[in-house]
């Protein structure tokens, strides 16, 4: 097992440099830089400046250096020194920028995942046990809403109905009185408020998916064989449902972190920016607009690392849940 | 009908009928069924693919899946003998199917081999873990340690080489007969009462059958467990079993002794099954297949289940109404109009 982990981490390094490259490529994909559209703006409201000031600026930040050597600046400053470059947009380094949301935005997702699989897990198994009851109707019902709405619709109703109904403001993290003060337990409960709803919605999505893939593999599961294998041992239901059926179909569910992972630390782009939450997704979002490269550099590359390392997790969930993809890795 | 009126009935199967009640329609899986299985010793069923002898296995255990299954008729009597002299008699129709008393009974009096090595274990257990806990689910006194003892010694009485190793593989690690097995370890670990073995060579080659086989029968002198030995193989039955009974579309057609079954088949059914299975000593007669297919499994039949099929038909009289059960010979049972009066 320690041999199979150490192995697969070494393949990573190979995988991590490939991906930078591709990430630092990509975000030199679009025409100009940030110093061509930091020019252009300043221009078009009315300020000059003159070509000489624009080349300044641009040998300044480096942008007349070709390609790869400012790939290999940003790469080794990641390396060396967990430099991620500079924010031109924030005037502070990425770093900090990233570090500042980070928190919400990983409390918030991390809780968004813990709801969905408290609620989904019950509903799943009851709703696979009890197929094509009134529960299961009621529960697939749900799981497909669930699955089917837009989550920033969902956001952009639920807040209203918030405002418009209980008189509460949904958006942002804190209440307007709260926005400057100083940390208190009032403050506390005031975020706690204003993060039930990004919750619930960023929840019932991967909710309605879970329900539904958990309900499907356990009653491919509850039809086999080893089921009535222990019934017959004279196992009592509820015992023999957990120690096998649930545990295999619950596999896929648990499997499925690592994908997770990224949308962990970005958090849902598009419920964010309409709930107004300072999550990591609309930070991309406007530093891709900027064109503020190495804000949005480092976000892909952290999302691909994220990507990566989720996928070796989940192998590794896999093959300590599984011993039969365990000892068939171990064997080659 | 009594085969024989000793007191050494264990499990006594009165008129069972059960239904499975599907979208498409009815299935009358069982209509009527009645035998007696003896201590010690060993019911052979034979029978088609849908003739009933898996459920009439799963009900004797309480396991008829349900829904669709339904017991709508009829008594499944255990005699459970206890200390003393005193039996305890459990109707196991009117028990709820997943209450303790039904569960005390399953796997502990009365176990099952299954047909499929391959699947009836969980595939991320350990098959220690798995025969540990059949002892564990019916000793709750017994140490984890003692279980792990009781599981090592049955895997080796079972002929699993190097079991104390083999208790902590995985089933995937052993092949199709080890596994196999494994599983009858797992089925004597409580040393049952009955061991109900469906169709458990169906899925292995010859040799290996025939290799389980011995094993049950040894096992069967050592544990003294009756077993009720489920096949659609005539050869395989008459191999091991004591007496035979002979199942088509839910009804038990034929019921004696193995030998009197193989000397004097009295139902054409039993006929057409012996005339469908090479013989070793040398007859050059051709094989015959049963003429016709297996009626539909929704179809109600008024008279005889195989009067579609039957060569020795009466027409008027088969069609008509159901054949009785009747000795036609001593302790030979047959349900045909041929040996009524």
């Amino acid at each position: 097992m320690l041999v199979y982990i150490i192995r697969r981490l070494l393949m990573l390094i190979p995988i991590l440099l490939l991906v930078s490259f591709i990430a630092f490529f990509v975000i030199e994909l679009p025409p100009g830089d940030w110093v061509t559209t930091y020019v252009s703006q300043l221009r078009t409201s009315g300020i000059q400046m003159s070509d000489q000031e624009a080349q300044r600026l641009t040998a300044l930040y480096g942008f007349d250096q070709p390609t790869y050597v400012r790939y290999f600046k940003w790469i080794s400053g990641i390396v060396t020194r967990g430099d991620f470059g500079w924010s031109f947009q924030w005037g502070k380094p990425v770093g900090e920028v990233i570090a500042e949301r980070l928190p919400i935005t990983l409390a918030i997702s991390l809780m968004a995942l813990v709801f969905s699989w408290l609620v989904a897990i019950p509903i799943g198994i009851y709703s696979a046990t009890h197929q094509y009851s009134l529960i299961d109707y009621l529960a697939t019902f749900i799981g497909f809403i669930g699955l089917a709405t837009p989550g920033f619709l969902l956001a952009m109703i639920l807040a209203w109905g918030a405002n418009q109904f209980l008189g509460f403001s949904a958006l942002g993290l804190y209440s307007k009185e709260f926005l400057d003060a100083p940390w208190s337990f009032a403050k506390a409960m005031n975020m706690l408020q204003h993060m039930i709803l990004p919750l619930v919605i960023i929840g019932m999505a991967s909710a309605g998916s879970t329900i539904r893939v958990l309900r499907g593999n356990l009653l491919d599961e509850l039809k086999k064989q080893y089921v009535v294998t222990a019934r017959a041992k004279g196992m009592s239901e509820t015992r023999l449902l957990l120690k096998y059926p649930v545990r295999l179909a619950l596999n896929p569910v648990f499997s499925t972190i690592g994908w997770l992972l990224p949308a962990i630390f970005a958090g849902e782009v598009l419920i964010s920016i309409v709930l107004s939450v300072p999550s990591i997704g609309p930070l991309l979002l406007r530093s891709t607009l900027a064109q503020d490269m190495y804000l949005t550099g480092s976000i892909v590359l952290i999302l691909s690392a994220l990507t990566i390392f989720g996928s070796l997790i989940s192998d590794i969930y896999l093959a300590w849940a599984d011993p039969r993809i365990r000892y068939g890795g171990l064997s080659k | 009908m009594n085969m024989q009126t000793t007191n050494n009935v264990l499990v006594d199967v009165q008129d069972l009928k059960v239904q499975f009640l599907l979208h498409e329609g009815t299935v009358h899986a069982l209509e009527g069924v009645s035998f007696q299985i003896q201590q010690g010793k060993t019911l052979g069923v034979i029978g088609e693919s849908g003739s009933g002898k898996s459920v009439t296995a799963q009900a004797i255990m309480g396991i008829i899946p349900s829904p669709p299954g339904k017991v709508v008729g009829g008594r499944v009597l255990l005699n459970l003998p206890e200390e003393g002299a005193s039996v305890r008699v459990i109707n196991v129709t009117e028990l709820p199917p997943s209450g303790a008393e039904i569960r005390s009974i399953r796997g502990k009096e009365i176990s099952m081999i299954f047909q499929e090595p391959m699947t009836s274990f969980s595939p991320v257990h350990t098959l220690g873990n798995q025969i540990m806990e059949a002892v564990q689910l019916h000793y709750p006194d017994v140490s984890k340690k003692e279980a792990r003892e009781r599981a090592i010694e049955m895997m080796r009485r079972v002929g699993i080489p190097r079991a104390e190793e083999r208790i902590d593989a995985y089933p995937y690690q052993f092949s199709g007969g080890m596994r196999q097995r494994a599983m009858i370890a797992m089925s004597l670990v409580c040393n049952p009462r009955m061991v109900i073995a469906d169709e458990p060579t169906t899925a292995l080659d010859v040799t290996i059958e025939a290799q389980i086989l011995e094993l049950l029968k040894d096992l069967q002198k050592e544990f003294g467990m009756a077993i009720m030995y489920i096949s659609h193989d005539l050869t395989v039955v008459g191999g091991v079993a004591d007496e035979v009974m002979v199942m088509y579309l839910g009804l038990v057609m034929e019921h004696a002794a193995t030998d009197e079954l193989f000397d004097n088949p009295l139902h054409p059914y039993t006929e057409a099954l012996w005339r469908s299975i090479p013989t070793i000593d040398g007859d050059i007669e051709r094989l015959t297949p049963i003429r016709g297919v297996l009626p539909s499994p929704f179809a109600v039949h008024q008279g005889c289940p195989f009067y579609s099929r039957c060569e020795k038909r009466i027409e008027g009289v088969c069609d008509q109404s159901r054949p009785p059960m009747i000795e036609a010979r001593p302790q030979h049972w047959v349900r045909c109009f041929l040996y009524t009066e």
